[in-house]
C-alpha cells in the first residue's frame, strides 16, 4: 500500500522559501545542526584513537617503515605487498591464526552458552542473588595480571587442578602441553569476561515480556522448553552483540599467552596474532610487518563478524 | 551499527592519505648540540644498588658543575628498558644519556637514529679503548663507529647450594660441574636425593633474551669465544654448537630443569640447586644461602681460569635527542672514570668494563673475596654480536631451540642449520 509522505502547508502560515543552496545544506546538516556539536567530541575521539591509527597502519603496511627520531630524513619506500607476502609466508604468524581460531571455536560457543544459562537463572527468583552477580562480575574488573598469577599456581605441573586429578593430570602439564595451552587460555578468558556478558544478557531479559513466559505456561511448557522457545528466540539481539563482542575481544588477545604461557609458549602453541605483531613491531623494530599482520587480522575479524551477523540475524 | 563498517573503511581510506604525509622531513642538524653545554637528563637502571650508585654518581658532579647540572631518574616503567627507551627515540624526548643500554639493542637504536656516534667525539675513540681495552672491539658497529660506550659486565657462572649439594651427598668445596657428564651426573644425583625439583631451572619462556642464560655463556666457553655470529655468518650450528645444545637437551629431557616457568625465584625459594648468575648473585642470595660459584661447563672439562662466557654488559649511550652533548660527554667521561667504576664495583657488584679490573682495585677484591672469581671471569667474557636485526636474529634462535632443545619436537641439528640460515640472512640486511 503506497502512502503519501507530503505534507500539506496549514491555513494561515506561509511555507518558508528555500533555495537549492539552502536544501542541500539542509539535507546536511538536518534540523537539529546542534546535534553535530554534541557528537563533535566522540567523533573526534574516533578520529583521534582509532580511525587515524588505523589509517597510519594501513599505510605502513605498504611501505618500508621503521620507528626513527623524529626530524631525521628517511627513506620509507612503498613496497606494494611485500609485507603481506613476508606475514602470510612467516610459519609463526600462520600458527598463530590457526591458534585464535582454536580459541574462538572454544571461547565464543562457550561464552555464549555459560553467560545465556547464568543470567537466565539471576534473574530468576533465587536466593543470594546479589552475591552470585557481584562473585560472576569480580573476575572481569580484576586486573589480569592478578588473575593469571592465580592461574599460574591452580595450573602448573604441581599444581592444585594436578593434584586432584592425580594419575589423571596430563602430561606435559596444562601450561606446557602444545594441546592443551589454547583450550585452557580460552576457558581462562571465558571465565573471565563472563561477568560482562552475563550483565549483556541480564539488560536484555529485563524486556522479554511477561505475558510471553505466562503464555508459556498455560500452555504447559517446561522450564527447558521456556528457555528454548521464548528466552533464546527474545534475546537473539543481545546474542548477536555478544558473539560480535566476544570475537572481537578474543581475535585480540594478548595478555593471557604473554603472562601466562610466558610469551606464546610452549614452542608458539599458544601464541596470537597480536602477540606475534607486538614480537614483531615493538620488540623486533618491523612495525611495518606488524602492521601487515594487524590488517590481516582487522579483515579476518570483519569478515567473521559478517558471517556471525548473517548467521544470527537471518529470519 | 549497519552504517558503522562503511563510514569506517571511508574514514581509513581519507586518513590513510593523510597518514601518507607523516614521517621524513630534515634532520634538525646535531652540530650545535655537539658543542653545547648545560645542564642534561640521565636515566639510570632501576634496581636499588645501581640507583644508590646514580644518585651519588650525580650528586658529586652536580656539586662541582652548577652550570651543567644533571637530572637523573630511572627507566621508566615498561615491558622491557629497550621498549622505553625505543619509544624515547621516536618520540623524539630521550636522555642525553642512559646508562642501561643492552647492546643486543644497539643497532635497532642507531638505525633509528637514535644514538650518537661516539667516535665524531674528539678523543672519545681513544678514551674507550683505553679504558676497556682490546674487549671494546666487541662493542663496534658495523660502520666501524662506537655508538655505546662498555661500562659493567655481569660475566654469567653457575651458582650453587652448598647445603642441597652436601645433602645429595656431593662435597659442596669442589663440586663435580667441569664437564658435560660432570654437569649432568650431578644433576642427577641432586634430583635422585631429592633436594631440589629440579638441579637448575633457566627460564623456558620464549623472550629474545633468554639464550643469554642458558646457551650462550655455554656456547661461548666451548668455542673458547666465539662470538653467535661471526663474519656475517652465524656460528651456533657447527659442532660445538650442536654438543651444547644437545647438553641441555638431555637435561630437559630428564627432568633436570623444568619446562615450566617457575612463578618466582627458583634457586632463592630452594626449588633448584644451581642457577646461572652473575655477580649481582653475591648481593642478592649472599646472606639467605650458602653459595659456591663455578664457570660453566665445557664438553672437555676446560680449566677453570681459561673458560670463556657471556658478558651480560650493559652499556652507556648517548642520546640524540641531547641539546648539550659536549656536557654529557663530560658527564660520561666523569661516571667512568677510575674512581666512579671502583664506586659502582663497591656499591653494585658488578663489574666495570675496564682493563686490569683484578688489579686496578686490588683492594676491594682483598676485602671482598666473594667478588674475586667474577672480576677474573669479567676478563674472560664474549658479548652478543653487534649486527643489523640483532634481536630478530636472537628470537629467531629461541625459537629453534624452543622447538628442539626444551621440547623435542624437532631435530636439534635441522632447527638450528635452519635457523642459522634465518640468521645468516637476517644479519646480511642493512
Amino acid at each position: 500500500m503506497a502512502t503519501s509522505t507530503s505534507v500539506p502547508a496549514q491555513a494561515g502560515t506561509e511555507a518558508p522559501v528555500r533555495t537549492p543552496g539552502g536544501r542541500r545544506w539542509g539535507r546536511l546538516v538536518g534540523r537539529q545542526p546542534i546535534g553535530f556539536l554534541f557528537a563533535a567530541p566522540y567523533v573526534l575521539f574516533i578520529l583521534a584513537v582509532f580511525a587515524y591509527p588505523l589509517g597510519f597502519a594501513l599505510w605502513m603496511s605498504f611501505h618500508d617503515f621503521f620507528f626513527s627520531a623524529p626530524g631525521v630524513a628517511v627513506e620509507r619506500p612503498f613496497v606494494g605487498l611485500d609485507n603481506y607476502v613476508t606475514v602470510l609466508g612467516d610459519p609463526d604468524v600462520q600458527r598463530s591464526f590457526r591458534n585464535i581460531v582454536v580459541f574462538l571455536l572454544i571461547n565464543v560457543p562457550l561464552t555464549v552458552a555459560l553467560s545465556l544459562v547464568l543470567a537466565t537463572a539471576l534473574n530468576g527468583a533465587i536466593r543470594f542473588r546479589t552475591f552470585f552477580r557481584i562473585s560472576f562480575y569480580v573476575p572481569y574488573v580484576t586486573a589480569s595480571v592478578a588473575v593469571v598469577a592465580v592461574w599460574l599456581y591452580l595450573f602448573n605441573t604441581r599444581g592444585l587442578v594436578n593434584e586432584v586429578l592425580g594419575g589423571f593430570a596430563p602430561d606435559p602439564s596444562w601450561l606446557v602441553n602444545s594441546t592443551l595451552a589454547m583450550p585452557v587460555i580460552a576457558i581462562y578468558v571465558t571465565w573471565k569476561q563472563l561477568g560482562f556478558f552475563i550483565l549483556l544478557y541480564l539488560a536484555a531479559l529485563q524486556n522479554v515480556p511477561k505475558e510471553t513466559y505466562e503464555a508459556a505456561a498455560v500452555d504447559g511448557a517446561t522450564k527447558v522448553q521456556t528457555f528454548w522457545s521464548v528466552t533464546v528466540p527474545s534475546v537473539r539481539p543481545a546474542t548477536t552483540l555478544v558473539v560480535l563482542l566476544a570475537t572481537i575481544t578474543g581475535a585480540n588477545l594478548f595478555t593471557e599467552p604473554y603472562l601466562l604461557t610466558g610469551g606464546g609458549g610452549p614452542d608458539g602453541a599458544s601464541a596470537s596474532p597480536v602477540l606475534v605483531m607486538y614480537q614483531r613491531g615493538i620488540e623486533q623494530g618491523n612495525p611495518d610487518v606488524a602492521a601487515a599482520i594487524g590488517v590481516v587480522l582487522v579483515v579476518g575479524v570483519l569478515v567473521i563478524s559478517f558471517v556471525n551477523r548473517y548467521l544470527l540475524e537471518r529470519d | 551499527m549497519k552504517r558503522i563498517v562503511p563510514a569506517g573503511l571511508t574514514g581509513l581510506v581519507l586518513l590513510a592519505g593523510v597518514a601518507c604525509g607523516g614521517g621524513g622531513g630534515e634532520s634538525s642538524g646535531g652540530g650545535d648540540a655537539a658543542a653545547a653545554t648545560g645542564p642534561i637528563d640521565i636515566w639510570y637502571s632501576n634496581n636499588q644498588e645501581e640507583v644508590a650508585w646514580g644518585e651519588a654518581m650525580v650528586e658529586a658532579w652536580n656539586a662541582e658543575n652548577p652550570d651543567e647540572q644533571i637530572s637523573a631518574q630511572e627507566i621508566p616503567a615498561g615491558q622491557s628498558s629497550e621498549e622505553a627507551i625505543a619509544a624515547a627515540i621516536t618520540a623524539g624526548n630521550a636522555p642525553c644519556l642512559i646508562y642501561n643500554t643492552s647492546p643486543a639493542a644497539v643497532p635497532q637504536f642507531q638505525k633509528s637514529a637514535g644514538l650518537v656516534n661516539l667516535d665524531e667525539i674528539e678523543g672519545a675513540r681513544a678514551y674507550i679503548e683505553e679504558r676497556t681495552g682490546d674487549k671494546a672491539e666487541q662493542y663496534v658497529s658495523p660502520d666501524g663507529a662506537f655508538y655505546q660506550m662498555p661500562w659493567k659486565s655481569n660475566p654469567v657462572m653457575i651458582f650453587y647450594n652448598k647445603a642441597m649439594f652436601a645433602e645429595a651427598g656431593l662435597d659442596p668445596e669442589n663440586p663435580p660441574l667441569a664437564t658435560h657428564e660432570e654437569f649432568l651426573a650431578t644433576s642427577r644425583t641432586l634430583v635422585e636425593a631429592g633436594v631440589a625439583t629440579h638441579a637448575i631451572w633457566p627460564a623456558p619462556s620464549s623472550e629474545f633474551f633468554q639464550p643469554w642464560f642458558d646457551f650462550y655463556p655455554m656456547f661461548a666457553a666451548e668455542t673458547d669465544g666465539s662470538l653467535f655470529v661471526e663474519d656475517g655468518a652465524a656460528q651456533f650450528a657447527g659442532e660445538e654448537g650442536v654438543a651444547v645444545a644437545e647438553f641441555w637437551k638431555t637435561i630437559y629431557d630428564e627432568g633436570l630443569a623444568g619446562r615450566e616457568a617457575y612463578n618466582g625465584d627458583a634457586f632463592g625459594d630452594a626449588q633448584s640447586a644451581m642457577s646461572t648468575v652473575g655477580p649481582w648473585a653475591v648481593a642478592v642470595y649472599g646472606e639467605d644461602i650458602d653459595w659456591g660459584v663455578v664457570p660453566v661447563p665445557t664438553s672437555a672439562g676446560t680449566p677453570a681460569e681459561e673458560v670463556v662466557t657471556f658478558s651480560d654488559a650493559k652499556n652507556v649511550a648517548m642520546y640524540t635527542a641531547c641539546e648539550n652533548q659536549a656536557t654529557a660527554w663530560e658527564v660520561l667521561k666523569f661516571s667512568t672514570s677510575e674512581e666512579q667504576d671502583g664506586a659502582l664495583l663497591e656499591m653494585t657488584g658488578q663489574m666495570p668494563m675496564r682493563q686490569d679490573l683484578p688489579g686496578t682495585y686490588a683492594e676491594y677484591f682483598a676485602a671482598n673475596p666473594d667478588y674475586e672469581v667474577f672480576a677474573a671471569q669479567a676478563e674472560r667474557t664474549v658479548e652478543v654480536p653487534n649486527v643489523p636485526n640483532s634481536i630478530e636474529m636472537w628470537q629467531t634462535f629461541r625459537d629453534a631451540y624452543s622447538e628442539s632443545v626444551i621440547f623435542g619436537d624437532v631435530d636439534v641439528q635441522e632447527a638450528f642449520t635452519g635457523a642459522a640460515e634465518d640468521v645468516d640472512g637476517l644479519v646480511g640486511q642493512e
